[in-house]
């Protein structure tokens, strides 16, 4: 650890720290001027309070995303590199709708088209979704009561989620390894055949399973466990005196009282996995085709196969998928009713 | 990046006994079966910690071992002392507690006040601003990261925490707007009212009424971006390649690609750095006893 690295990164961030600092400054200034002063406009305010993030998410977010948009119409590649202009039309990039065409009509990756990629990310995100809500109830369901230990048992089962998630990633990775990786030796003290979980495509399906089921269950559990505390124990004193067992008041108590927790638990974890770049990058070592799903597709064809103008068109088709499908999902359940007032 | 790596701690309502608990009809035998049951997942849940602990401790002519063993023979700290004084690790550590400190902080005081707007203002755009936020939450991260790429070596950011820093500090700030504005929805507006009637305006009551009462929602919110920031893995890795400039992320991933036999390296490292990051979590989780998903997505 040299003293010249430090200085360096101390003085880099710094400066950085200070020039943000400064522009926030400046935009408050004209802000001030020109809504406050000028204008004399009644909800300067807060819009004043709204103005950084506001410009640092148009900055950093949309503009970003126009941007893709922009080279999502052009042949940008490594061979093509540089700054499309609009378009890519100075440059003669330009290949109109072409891109997404593609997306649907040959290979993202080197073999794999879009409607398997579709496929392996709708069975990730089943299962998924599926084991951590079934796993996080039971465990849940365990730990709602008087019982000795269960603050211990709660942080143990809590580590998962606290665990940095690439030192997991990279943990679980190792220990999928043929000869010695504790799966298999663990699999040969109960007289199972060892198994290639990191190089034959159905073992390493299970294998990115396996370990985001393990990563994702205490979250789920923490969840639910809050929302059984939020239940009055009326109800179960009530449907106890009316003769109900404890499967019924499950049924017809606990399930529809969890419905609120629930419902946005479920949705954020299906946008999560669908989502998870870091499970399906680390746990698939060997680059396997069949145990890439749609946001991983993007990243190895943007990054590996430099293929940018397809990435960008890729990369929207799979964002107004996933757009698509919350909308529904969001109005289906209304679950987000009142989160505006 | 924003996504999967941004965890909220929910709502952990501690008080109020409930009927289960209150009941106590479990029998000897059913009480049996559940702390079995719970030690089995409590032991899934720890068993690759303890692995990392016992690879950590083999000496050097043992690292491969297809014998299955928890504590291993001739167990040592050498690893330890290897990664600590004879690698770059704690260079790579000081880079991302540096970066990450940085991005935290402008995270947090954007996010700050703009979420008290959203929470005590009306104003044009509020229910559309509402929207987008919760629309960005969508993005995949591979998605932002082609632009942010090209974007920065256009701008010439690359291999440096110029750009890291400026890309990583709005990331976090959606989520963290959302979890402040409920916070400070559930803080009655009498008591900021009241301190209007005492003469402050009414910035003045924000900053001195509501921010102070809000505090442990704006060290969650700290927390949430700096533990977001500090386990970023793609960002440094499209945009850092010299080796000192590294954060720990992808200098633990070069480890692992670099000394493919040196799993006591790996395992060394991950634990140093695991412990200070799950402390803090669990620390965090345990007072957190505000409802953040309650405050932040309205059931």
């Amino acid at each position: 650890m040299s003293l010249e690295a430090v200085t360096t990164a101390i003085t880099q961030v710094g400066l950085t720290l200070v020039a943000i600092a400064f522009l926030v400054v400046v935009l408050e200034g004209l802000l001030y001027l020109l809504l406050v002063r000028i204008l004399r406009y009644r909800h300067a305010i807060p819009l004043m309070l709204v103005a950084p993030a506001a410009v640092g998410l148009a900055v950093l977010v949309v503009w970003p995303l126009l941007w893709e948009l922009n080279v999502s119409f052009t042949k940008m590649s490594l061979r093509n590199f540089g700054d499309p202009g609009f378009l890519g039309l100075e440059r003669g990039w330009f290949v109109g709708f072409e891109n997404y065409g593609q997306v649907f009509s040959q290979p993202v990756l080197q073999l794999t088209g879009f409607w398997q990629l579709l496929g392996q990310t709708v069975l990730w995100t089943a299962a998924n979704v599926t084991l951590h809500v079934l796993g996080g109830m039971a465990l849940a369901l365990l730990l709602h009561r008087q019982m000795r230990g269960k603050g211990i048992y709660r942080a143990l089962i809590v580590l998962p989620w606290a665990i940095p998630q690439v030192i997991a990633l990279l943990v679980w990775r190792t220990e999928y390894n043929y000869e010695y990786g504790a799966v298999n030796q663990l699999l040969g003290m109960i007289g199972v055949a060892p198994i290639q979980w990191l190089t034959e495509p159905v073992p390493n399906f299970v294998a990115m399973i396996i370990t985001n089921v393990w990563l994702g269950i205490p979250f789920m559990m923490v969840i639910i466990l809050g929302g059984l505390q939020s239940i009055s124990s009326d109800y179960y004193e009530a449907a106890e005196v009316d003769g109900a067992t404890s499967r019924q008041a499950f049924r017809n108590i606990t399930l529809p009282l969890l419905r609120p927790v629930l419902t946005p638990a479920i949705i954020l974890g299906t946008v999560w996995t669908f989502n998870n770049i870091n499970v399906p990058f680390f746990i698939n070592p060997n680059e396997l085709e069949t145990s890439d799903i749609l946001v991983t597709a993007i990243f190895r064809q943007a990054f590996q196969y430099n293929r940018y103008g397809d990435a960008a068109a890729f990369a929207f088709v799979v964002f107004l998928l996933l757009l698509v499908f919350t909308v529904f999902y969001v109005r289906f359940t209304g679950s987000l009713k009142g989160a505006y007032e | 990046m924003s996504g999967p790596t941004v965890t909220p701690i929910p709502a952990v309502k501690s008080s109020g006994a409930t009927a289960r608990q209150g009941r106590r009809t479990d029998s000897r035998a059913k009480r049996l079966v559940i702390h079995a049951l719970l030690t089995f997942a409590a032991i899934v849940a720890l068993f690759p910690a303890l692995r990392v602990l016992g690879v950590a401790m083999r000496p050097g002519n043992r690292i491969l071992d297809s014998q299955f063993s928890l504590i291993p023979e001739g167990a040592t700290f050498d690893a330890f002392r290897h990664v600590l004084f004879e690698t770059d690790l704690p260079l790579w550590l000081f880079n991302s507690l540096v970066i990450t400190t940085g991005t935290a902080l402008v995270g947090l005081l954007i996010a700050a006040t703009s979420a008290y707007a959203f929470a005590r203002y009306k104003f044009p755009g509020r229910g559309l601003g509402l929207t987008l936020l919760l629309m960005t939450q969508l993005i995949p991260a591979a998605m932002l990261l082609v632009p942010l790429y090209i974007l920065a070596v256009q701008f010439d950011v690359r291999d440096s925490f110029v750009g890291m820093v400026i890309a990583l500090s709005v990331t976090s700030v959606p989520f963290s707007i959302w979890i402040l504005r409920g916070y400070y929805e559930t803080v009655p507006i009498e008591l900021e009212e009241a301190a209007q009637i005492d003469g402050c305006s009414k910035l003045e009551a924000f900053w001195r009424v509501l921010l102070p009462l809000s505090t442990p929602a704006l060290a969650i919110v700290f927390l949430f971006n700096f533990l977001a920031a500090w386990n970023d893995f793609f960002l440094p890795r499209i945009l850092l390649s010299k080796e000192e400039l590294l954060t720990w992320t992808l200098g633990l991933a070069r480890f692992q690609q670099q000394f493919q036999t040196q799993w006591n390296d790996l395992a060394a490292s991950a634990i140093m750095i695991s412990i200070p990051v799950v402390a803090l979590f669990l620390y965090s989780s345990k007072w957190l006893v505000s409802g953040v998903t309650a405050g932040g997505v309205k059931g």
